[in-house]
């Protein structure tokens, strides 16, 4: 064991000359170095009040060489000439005397006699979130409200601050917001029309069942889960290059969600469902969670540099989704405030270190079929092609200059640029041209044609029969990929044991390499079983084992934030002691014990949720609550919610009767203003989706990095750049610009007035209801009544000295209403769509 | 108080009069306090000199030893590569660090009182040599153009956090009621950065920076959709606040009090963009200065004369971006171009701040994200004047006009071949450091709390270049 190490290490030299350690040197250590380098803090992950500790160094490695004090960093620190970088940095310098020991010392062999040590160890944290989940017993409850455990830990607190809790909302508004949570979606008139009808017991339970049951479920669930996975469609940075088949794991996310796996499992194909036995399919797509990082393709940038950031974001990821920590800091200096260190910083990127990334077949359900059929065809078709225009031989000479340039760099610029812009598009790109021609795999060698088709280096565009042969081969094989059927990709990652070990950067400075690590979670927190099975994978199964106390607090937390409004632990993001403290410990205890012990079912505990007391109660102002407890944590009151940005569209278009409910899929394009795709680089072109892709929901919006659509971005949308555990919530005017004039909102207002004056018996009194009924899910007030009424006859005055606006305002015919009418309709349900309460769930 | 800000004062009350019947006095008080809302102007931490910047973004990174940093050292090595104790640890993008040197064949001239050399492709901003504080000895980290954007923008390389622009109005505010507080104006191609040069990062999105157009709608979705017009659009914003305040009186929500303002803010937005872009009242003079009816110059004039506008209308930070610089190759072609489109439109902007008085309380900056290599990149040998610049992070030039900022002078100076810097380096956090400085900001004060830290726009770094201040 570590204990006998200081002896084995110490070489016994010149004894006599040794100074005494207990007696010279451990004063000098303890005085001068000890408050930063000892037991309550280890700056640089160096300690210098016990030997094992000292004798190991700090993160840049060994401070002290026994026998060699000239060659070690301590003697160069302590003597050093340079502020900054001289020890002890601030108070006098060591004395001439104390030098003298010190180096003694160390040449004598550094011995550090065993009874000197320190225990060691990681230092343990008395922080509650750290400490094991038990679960409490719940409060008792009286009879006169409440309809499960959770109400009896909220009206226990509200109890002590003399509160009590808010009425039931109305039913009505009841059925919107559990279809709004759960769903993301309004109700159809219908449903609202038979959920006030259903006046027998169970009736909201059957909602919420048939609610947990629907294909949007997981529509719903899956935008939140991809603000954390900080999912895009596009590479960001410079290029900013389109992911094609980015889609492919979030559809795999939506299948997940909607059959309930269970979250501990949800997990693990996620970190690393690539390394279980028998690995499926669906479980290898799962792991595109870690391709969501940003990937800049810029030609000149360092790609060791790159892919190190690429390593931060993976480990920053994880540590937010799934433990609630703020690791970030970490990255540069041991966390000032939580016991994460940068040993466990770079512990936690060391899980992510030996994976690659990489693509693979994907089929949907009815790809593979068509696909293997045409198979053998499109491959003598495509060879037909090649051979054709004879490709195979100028690429054959592509391949020896460009590996020419790779191996020699300097010597033609030309080459040199094309090798720097080839090592920008193609992954692994030197790896995959170095590579032994006769031994890539089919699927690389097609990768390494494309390439060479898109960019065939210098020489072929000067010879213009080379030319019109590469040109004609692209057209052709562009021409035969799209004749043919293909099977859906998908971004994953996987194992590739030959990467290096990881290391601490010193600093957080790739090029500054410290001391190796070893994959492993936080020492502060239960250790990790080591089970044989690759580290990825334990790591894994440790998020959510059991005895971690994280996990299952922070799930839970983020889905009662979705419910209500705002977590139980505020901070959502941050349960570190910078975090804020939950508002019911006891509560939130209670639900993540009862969420692992029952499977980790997702559904259940959100149906637990929604089946409370206190989410079915009103979300109306409480003015007596108001003062004790100005934002609602105590949970007087629902709150009311602004909806997401995806939603807001969903709604609108779901009202309006647009909406295209096919469940999963491509990225869509819905219409944008011109010039925003613009602004980014290369000036890109948005080219709108068609038919009824135009009209899916939020969720499947393309998201262009660096040029994301401005409707995502007005309402608060994430930049999907780190995992984003909570949405603001802003209000702004370009929010109401948007909604007023934004073709999209527009086109729904249209298509609401056609959708009122096709369904609904004549007369204005109906067709109101109708409105209402499609947008906010209740009939008008009188007050309401009359004001509509009102402006339905100035806009039909405005639209008799405007006639051109009529036709304009409603371009088609609604048959037995006249235009105008049918254009101030249009006018009328533009307001209803951009009421507060329409975009609010109340 | 001058009749404009008079008039939105008073139709400021007069809305909330309006509503007030429907909020409650309380309710009233909250949205008369300025907190309520976050783009109302306030101080900093003292006051600055500079009430509004233009940030003048040169996209790709301009050529300094062919505009700013003449280098006759250069013509000695013309031709050669460099030995290799010039171009130890240089990161560069594409070329190698044994790339020939390329001397500029440009002619620089000293200018004004001050005598500040400038080349011969921008001559209008050399006339206003005596209002430009010149530094010479800029440096970056970044050698790569997004992480070089970034790292201006944000302080960082990566990408998530605020832009300068969004840290300014969140310190700030803006004096304009119905123009947003931070507006950017693109001209020519797309930028590498995106809208991630403009992003709010983690402060809240009302900070982020609004693109305006030159044409199209100036404000993204301002415009009314075809058949609604402005009768019918007072018709229906009039029923949808009569609807919303019935609402607000039956759930007491302040959120729809709120929603209410921004929805009056943005019809007042509607008549205010189509008049800042409407220069009709402007002198046949002023365009001509501009050179606002030139083919060449007309989108970066138009900018640049929006800018002004806007300025005059309180909007607090302009971004104007340009791209794109980048000049890898044919440098001299593209730079006499890029310099042809923005030349004259950039001096007219400072003549024209001057004289209207704007120029003192208006920080003009002007620069790309680095600089170029002294050595050439060649990437078509059997091309005539094939020859451009790769990218140089270690030294380059920008300039500073206005805000306080101390015209006819140069801070800082490269070695003979402008390779690095060797008087007064001045990095990007620095620039930083100062501009907000001037704004009236303590730079290592103006926070934001994320993720369990304070995050600032200078990161962990910068200092207040004290030489460029007046």
């Amino acid at each position: 064991m570590v204990t006998g190490l200081p002896v084995l290490l110490s070489v016994p030299v010149a004894a006599a000359q040794a100074p005494d350690f207990a007696r010279e040197i451990a004063p000098i250590l303890a005085r001068n170095c000890s408050g930063c380098h000892g037991a309550a803090q280890q700056m640089s992950g160096l300690r210098l009040d016990d030997g094992v500790a000292a004798l190991r160094g700090g993160y840049s490695g060994a401070v002290i060489v026994p026998g060699n004090a000239s060659g070690s960093a301590l003697m160069a620190r302590v003597t050093s000439q340079k502020e900054n970088f001289r020890m002890p940095p601030a108070g006098p310098r060591l004395d001439e005397a104390a030098v003298a020991k010190l180096r003694a010392w160390i040449d004598a062999g550094a011995v550090w006699p065993a009874s000197a040590a320190k225990a060691g160890g990681a230092k343990g944290s008395n922080h509650w979130a750290f400490q094991p989940v038990r679960k409490p017993a719940v409060p008792a409850m009286g009879a006169e409200w409440g309809r499960n455990p959770i109400d009896a830990f909220v009206l226990a607190k509200l109890a002590e601050a003399g509160l009590k809790p808010s009425g039931e909302a109305p039913r009505a508004v009841q059925l919107r917001r559990v279809t709004l949570d759960l769903t993301g979606l309004p109700p159809t008139p219908e449903e609202t029309a038979a959920f006030l009808a259903d006046s027998s017991p169970g009736a909201y339970q059957r909602v919420v069942d048939r609610l947990l049951r629907s294909p949007h479920y997981g529509e719903r669930w899956a935008r939140h889960w991809l603000d954390l996975a900080r999912y895009a469609d596009s590479d960001g940075f410079e290029k900013d290059q389109p992911r094609p088949w980015a889609w492919r794991y979030r559809q795999w996310l939506i299948e997940a969600l909607n059959r309930g796996q269970s979250f501990d499992q949800f997990t693990i194909d996620q970190i690393a469902g690539d390394l279980l036995p028998n690995a499926t399919l669906d479980q290898r797509i799962a792991t595109g969670f870690h391709r969501n990082t940003l990937l800049n393709r810029e030609a000149g940038v360092a790609r060791a540099e790159d892919r190190f950031e690429i390593l931060v974001n993976r480990a920053n990821t994880i540590a937010t989704t799934w433990l609630g920590l703020t690791a970030g800091c970490a990255q540069c200096h041991d966390h000032k405030y939580d016991p994460i260190t940068q040993r466990d910083y770079y512990s936690l990127m060391a899980v992510m270190n030996r994976t690659i990334d990489d693509e693979i077949d994907a089929p949907v359900e009815g790809e593979f079929g068509p696909w293997l059929r045409t198979q053998a065809d499109f491959l003598a078709k495509r060879r037909e092609i090649l051979n054709k225009h004879r490709i195979p031989e100028l690429e054959a000479e592509w391949e020896v200059k460009m590996r020419q340039a790779i191996l020699n760099p300097g010597k033609d610029v030309e080459w040199d640029f094309a090798v720097t812009a080839c090592r920008a598009m193609l992954d692994n790109a030197d790896k995959l041209l170095l590579m032994d021609r006769d031994r890539r795999p089919e699927r690389l060698a097609r990768r390494i044609t494309a390439q060479f088709l898109s960019s065939a280096g210098p020489d072929i565009p000067r010879d213009k029969e080379k030319q019109d042969r590469v040109k004609k081969a692209r057209g052709e094989l562009t021409e035969l990929e799209g004749a043919f059927p293909r099977l859906s990709q998908a971004m994953v990652v996987q194992d590739d044991p030959t990467v290096p070990p990881a290391y601490i950067a010193i600093r957080g400075d790739y090029k500054r390499q410290g001391l190796t690590v070893e994959p492993l979670p936080p020492a502060f927190l239960p250790a990790m079983k080591t089970t044989g099975e690759p580290a990825r994978l334990a790591f894994a199964r440790w998020l959510v084992a059991r005895e971690n106390p994280l996990t299952a607090r922070v799930i839970m937390n983020r889905v009662w934030q979705e419910m209500f409004g705002r977590g139980l632990v505020r901070t959502s993001e941050d349960f570190g002691t910078q975090g804020e403290r939950p508002s019911h410990p006891e509560l939130l205890d209670w639900l993540a014990a009862e969420f692992m012990d029952g499977g980790w079912s997702l559904k259940e505990m959100q149906k637990l949720m929604v089946m409370s007391a206190a989410y079915r109660q009103s979300s109306a102002a409480r003015p007596d609550a108001a003062a004790k407890d100005a934002d609602n944590a105590l949970l007087a009151r629902q709150s009311r919610l602004r909806l997401a940005a995806e939603n807001i569209r969903d709604s609108a278009l779901a009202a309006s009767g647009l909406l295209s409910r096919t469940v999963g899929g491509r990225s869509i394009y819905p219409p944008q203003p011109a010039g925003v795709a613009e602004l980014g680089y290369g000036s890109r072109k948005w080219v709108e989706s068609a038919g009824a892709e135009r009209y899916r929901r939020g969720l499947y919006v393309h998201f262009q990095r660096t040029t994301p659509h401005p409707q995502l971005m007005n309402f608060d949308a994430p930049d999907s750049t780190l995992a984003c555990s909570r949405r603001r919530n802003s209000n702004t005017p370009l929010q109401a610009l948007n909604l007023l004039n934004d073709p999209v909102f527009f086109e729904a207002a249209q298509a609401l007035a056609v959708r009122v004056l096709r369904e609904s018996p004549a007369g204005f009194a109906p067709r109101l209801n109708r409105a209402f009924a499609l947008t906010v899910a209740r009939p008008p007030s009188a007050r309401e009544s009359e004001r509509m009424a009102r402006l339905f006859d100035q806009q039909l005055g405005i639209l008799a000295g405007d006639a051109g606006a009529v036709p304009q305002l409603m371009p088609v015919e609604v048959e037995g209403v006249a235009r105008v009418e049918a254009a101030a309709w249009a006018a009328l349900c533009r307001v209803l769509l951009n009421l507060d309460e329409f975009i609010t769930r109340e | 108080m001058n009749v404009r800000q008079y008039l939105e004062l008073t139709n400021r009350r007069r809305f909330l009069g309006r509503v007030a019947g429907g909020i409650g006095a309380m309710a009233l008080g909250d949205l008369l306090a300025a907190d309520t809302n976050p783009l109302a102007a306030r101080k900093g931490h003292f006051t600055g000199k500079a009430k509004s910047v233009i940030f003048m973004f040169m996209e790709g990174g301009p050529s300094q030893m062919d505009l700013f940093d003449p280098k006759p050292g250069l013509q000695k090595w013309h031709g050669q590569a460099l030995p290799d104790s010039f171009t130890r640890d240089l990161k560069l993008a594409f070329i190698k660090p044994s790339a020939a040197v390329l001397a500029s064949p440009r002619v620089f001239k000293p200018h004004g009182q001050s005598g500040t050399q400038f080349s011969d492709f921008i001559p209008h901003t050399a006339s206003c040599a005596d209002d430009i504080c010149l530094v010479r000895s800029m440096s970056t980290e970044a050698f790569n153009h997004h992480p070089g954007q970034l790292l201006l923008f944000t302080g960082s390389t990566q990408i998530g956090r605020p832009t300068m622009g969004a840290w300014t109005v969140y310190g700030l505010g803006s004096e304009s009621s119905n123009l947003p507080g931070f507006a950017v104006l693109t001209s020519g191609a797309g930028t590498s950065g995106g809208a991630t040069n403009f992003s709010s990062g983690f402060l809240p999105s009302t900070f982020q920076g609004t693109p305006l157009r030159g044409s199209g709608d100036p404000i993204l979705y301002l415009a009314n959709p075809p058949g609604v017009s402005g009768l019918t659009q007072r018709a229906g914003l009039d029923a949808l606040r009569d609807l919303n305040e019935e609402h607000h009186a039956a759930v007491g929500d302040m959120e729809i009090a709120s929603r209410m303002a921004s929805y009056e803010l943005a019809y007042r937005m509607q008549s205010a963009g189509p008049e800042l872009a409407d220069f009709s009242g402007e002198s046949r003079e002023t365009l001509d200065l501009y050179g606002v009816n030139d083919e060449t110059s007309r989108p970066f004039a138009t900018n640049c004369l929006l800018a002004r506008r806007m300025v005059e209308r309180g909007v607090r930070f302009i971004l104007l971006m340009h791209a794109s610089w980048d000049d890898h190759v044919q440098l001299n072609r593209k730079l006499k171009r890029n310099c042809d489109i923005t030349d004259r439109p950039t001096a007219a902007l400072l003549k024209d701040l001057k004289r209207r008085g704007l120029l003192d309380s208006t920080l003009v900056v002007w620069g790309g994200e680095f600089g170029r290599t002294p050595m050439q990149e060649v990437r078509n040998t059997q091309e005539a004047d094939n020859a451009g610049r790769d990218h140089h992070p270690n030294a380059y030039s920008m300039w500073l006009a206005g805000g306080g900022i101390k015209g006819g002078q140069v801070i800082g100076k490269t070695d003979d071949l402008g390779f690095n810097v060797v008087e007064d380096p001045m990095t990007v956090h620095d620039l930083q450091a100062t501009i907000l400085n001037q704004l009236g900001f303590d730079h290592t004060r103006l926070t934001y709390r994320h993720m369990g830290r304070d995050f600032r726009l200078t990161d962990v770094h910068g200092e207040v270049v004290r030489k460029m201040i007046a």
